[in-house]
């Protein structure tokens, strides 16, 4: 017994001996950046479309010739759509692994778990789709936190866009919100939607509520019929507007219908059907209808990389990707306190998600595109720049 | 009037699934005295083999509803026989804690196997709808209306006329004395978990036609709500848990339509408290003294 444990020991001993010496010569032309992503669990599509972005752009990096000569090491983690797997794993690729500067998580609640971990490491962190309003870059006191960023803009902005386009491309006066009470995301969009158009001389007529997982909308559809209202706002996930906007068809309801980013799924269109798909409008950070020339390269390349067309999480990844290997360039050298700098201070960087310049709180100053769906299919989109 | 008529016909779709669902649970409760709370499952599950056999086995409506129906029955009592028959003379809450432990287990099955990402139903029925004035019922609602009558109908039938629901009325009277006449109890239980099972798969196909949306989950939710319809009607009487699921379906529709569709669950709970405090044997219930 003894002498197997004095064996395993040695073993053990002797692997992180090669394991050390491994990591060390590797240091001299390699970069490490950690990759933080919703791999497995509820978020999966959105983490792995994220990370497939990123991929692509740091391949075409380093087939470049790198950053600088050095090579981009991605070290990829799955953090299980799990907070605390989040927090631990940040912690682990920023104090054992070494990296410069960490992406992701996807989502706004794993992202912000991360937050105190940069902090105290003072490494860099970036999101391409952490949209909640409060508690990102800005702490609640109003600080900001030096070491985090996004590349995305947030839910207010999406609210006050649907809410100017309601007002001056649909020319709506009354509006009705059915929004998911179950979720932060559908009230922050809510508030701002509610606010600016009522400040733009429009009039909300009503508001229901419904929570995730709902079915059955017939009632408060019913409901709404027998009000007069110009357009429909609904703030939420694809799962229940899928339904809501395929129910309110089979009523007859006709009117325009208005959402946000979390339509932007292809399980949409399987729940509500090509018919109920019109006249149904949705902002959103990236179209494939974009006619940039840069967008549509990244189309092209995208789709002979993958075989499929690229959606926003991955043009989100693959604006993420260059935009991380940008600041270290900028910074001059891979020390997570001049990227952070660099982060802070960038200017015009040109992506397929718009091009931006970094603001003083660590948002974006971005423009928001709005894709209008006619039978299911992407058939306009309309460029808001941002105010 | 107009969108009061179109509220009723949207509350009774909703109660003539519910009122399905109900009488599996009701007709378990009234032969071995177990509240299933897997109930809620096998109807999830139902959804998913009509969703197979549609996608896959390319069947109809009706084909998919028998095959449904045939899949639930059979699990129903293979459930029975795995999880239940070796604690029947164990207490019942060990009985019920079970009931939630397969719950469980027949959920993260299904979640393993086919992901918990909802999924879209394939179009079976046409999408025709019909309008009387502004009330809009579409095929659909039809179709849920029609079978769940047609399967009630054969239900109130199979108890009451065949020999197989003479001794189902027979074991929930007194098991012990119906054994001594001569009826088999155990497969007798078991017919009872096959048609309870039935119905439930049958209401989950009809429900993944209707929402055009099934998940793993599904099942959790209707499945309490279908047992507080069968406590208000009166757990253990069949036509107590078709009132009772109809009722369920257009108070919560009424709920949301007049008042706020943020109460619309905490009505239908609170309504079975008041139940349970007025009237505990519910509304067609038995009022049996506990034998001493």
């Amino acid at each position: 017994m003894k002498r197997t444990l004095v064996f395993l020991f040695t073993l053990v001993f002797a692997m992180t001996m090669v394991a050390g010496c491994g990591g060390q010569t590797e240091d001299a032309q390699t970069v490490k950046i950690g990759i933080n992503y919703e791999l497995s669990g509820d978020v999966a599509s959105y983490g792995e479309a994220s990370v497939d972005g990123i991929m692509m752009a740091f391949d075409e990096i380093n087939a470049a010739g790198g950053i600088d000569g050095l090579q981009i090491e991605p070290i990829t983690v799955d953090n299980k759509s799990d907070t605390a797997e989040a927090t631990a794993l940040a912690t682990r690729l920023m104090t054992q692994e070494g990296v410069v500067a960490c992406l992701g998580p996807a989502t706004s609640g794993s992202y912000m778990a991360t937050i105190p971990v940069a902090m105290a490491n003072k490494v860099p962190i970036i999101s391409a789709s952490a949209t909640a309003d409060e508690g990102v870059t800005v702490d609640k006191n109003g600080n900001v936190n030096e070491y985090v960023f996004r590349l995305c803009f947030n839910d207010s902005f999406q609210g006050v866009t649907m809410a100017n386009f309601a007002l001056n491309n649909l020319e709506a006066k009354k509006a009705v919100i059915i929004q998911d009470k179950s979720s932060d995301y559908a009230a922050g969009l809510a508030k701002n939607f509610k606010e600016t158009f009522t400040a733009g001389g429009g009039e909300i007529v009503g508001e229901e509520g419904y929570v995730a997982k709902d079915k059955d909308f017939n009632a408060i559809l019913t409901k709404i019929k027998g009000q007069e209202f110009d357009v429909i706002f609904l703030p939420g996930y694809y799962q229940e507007a899928g339904l809501i906007i395929k129910q309110a068809r089979d009523l007859d309801i006709s009117a325009p219908i208005l959402g946000a980013d979390g339509f932007d799924s292809p399980v949409l269109l399987e729940l509500a059907g090509a018919e109920a798909l019109n006249d149904v409008y949705f902002s959103n950070h990236y179209s494939n209808l974009d006619q940039d020339p840069l967008v549509q390269k990244f189309i092209e390349d995208f789709k002979t990389k993958y075989g499929k067309e690229p959606n926003a999480f991955h043009a989100l990844g693959y604006d993420l990707g260059k935009y991380i290997a940008d600041a270290i360039k900028r910074a001059g050298s891979p020390e997570p306190e001049k990227i952070k700098d660099a982060l802070a201070n960038t200017e015009n960087f040109v992506g397929v998600t718009g091009s931006f310049s970094m603001g003083p709180d660590h948002n974006p100053i971005k423009s928001i595109v709005v894709i209008g769906l006619e039978n299911g299919v992407q058939a306009s989109s309309v460029k808001v720049e941002p105010k | 009037m107009e969108q009061f008529l179109q509220q009723v016909v949207n509350g009774i779709s909703l109660g003539s699934i519910y009122a399905l669902i109900a009488l599996g649970y009701t007709m378990v409760y009234g032969i071995i005295k177990l509240i299933n709370f897997a109930h809620g499952d096998v109807y999830m599950i139902g959804a998913f083999v009509g969703f197979a056999a549609i996608t896959y086995g390319k069947m109809g409506f009706f084909p998919a509803l028998l095959v449904a129906m045939i899949s639930c029955a059979i699990i129903g009592v293979v459930i029975e026989k795995v999880a239940y028959k070796p604690l029947r003379n164990s207490t019942r809450i060990a009985a019920l804690i079970t009931a939630i432990g397969v719950s469980l287990f027949l959920e993260y099955v299904m979640m393993f196997f086919v992901g918990a990402e909802v999924r879209s139903y394939p179009k079976v029925l046409t999408e025709k709808a019909f309008h009387l004035g502004s009330v809009v019922i579409n095929m659909q609602q039809i179709y849920i209306v029609l079978t769940a009558i047609a399967l009630m109908i054969l239900l109130q039938f199979i108890v009451h006329k065949t020999k197989t629901g003479k001794a189902m009325r027979a074991v929930s009277i007194d098991p012990d004395a119906a054994q001594l006449m001569g009826i088999k109890v155990d497969s007798t239980i078991s017919y009872t978990f096959a048609i309870g099972s039935a119905f439930a798969g049958a209401a989950g196909v009809l429900v993944g036609i209707y929402y055009n949306s099934i998940d793993p989950l599904m099942g959790i939710l209707p499945g309490l709500k279908a047992f507080v319809a069968a406590v208000f009607g009166g757990i253990g009487s069949i036509p107590g848990a078709m009132i009772g699921g109809l009722t369920i379906g257009t108070m919560e529709t009424f709920v949301s339509g007049y008042g706020n569709s943020m109460y619309r669950d905490a009505a239908v709970f609170l309504f079975l408290i008041v139940i349970l405090i007025i009237k505990p044997s519910g509304l067609l219930g038995k009022n049996t003294r506990e034998k001493v």
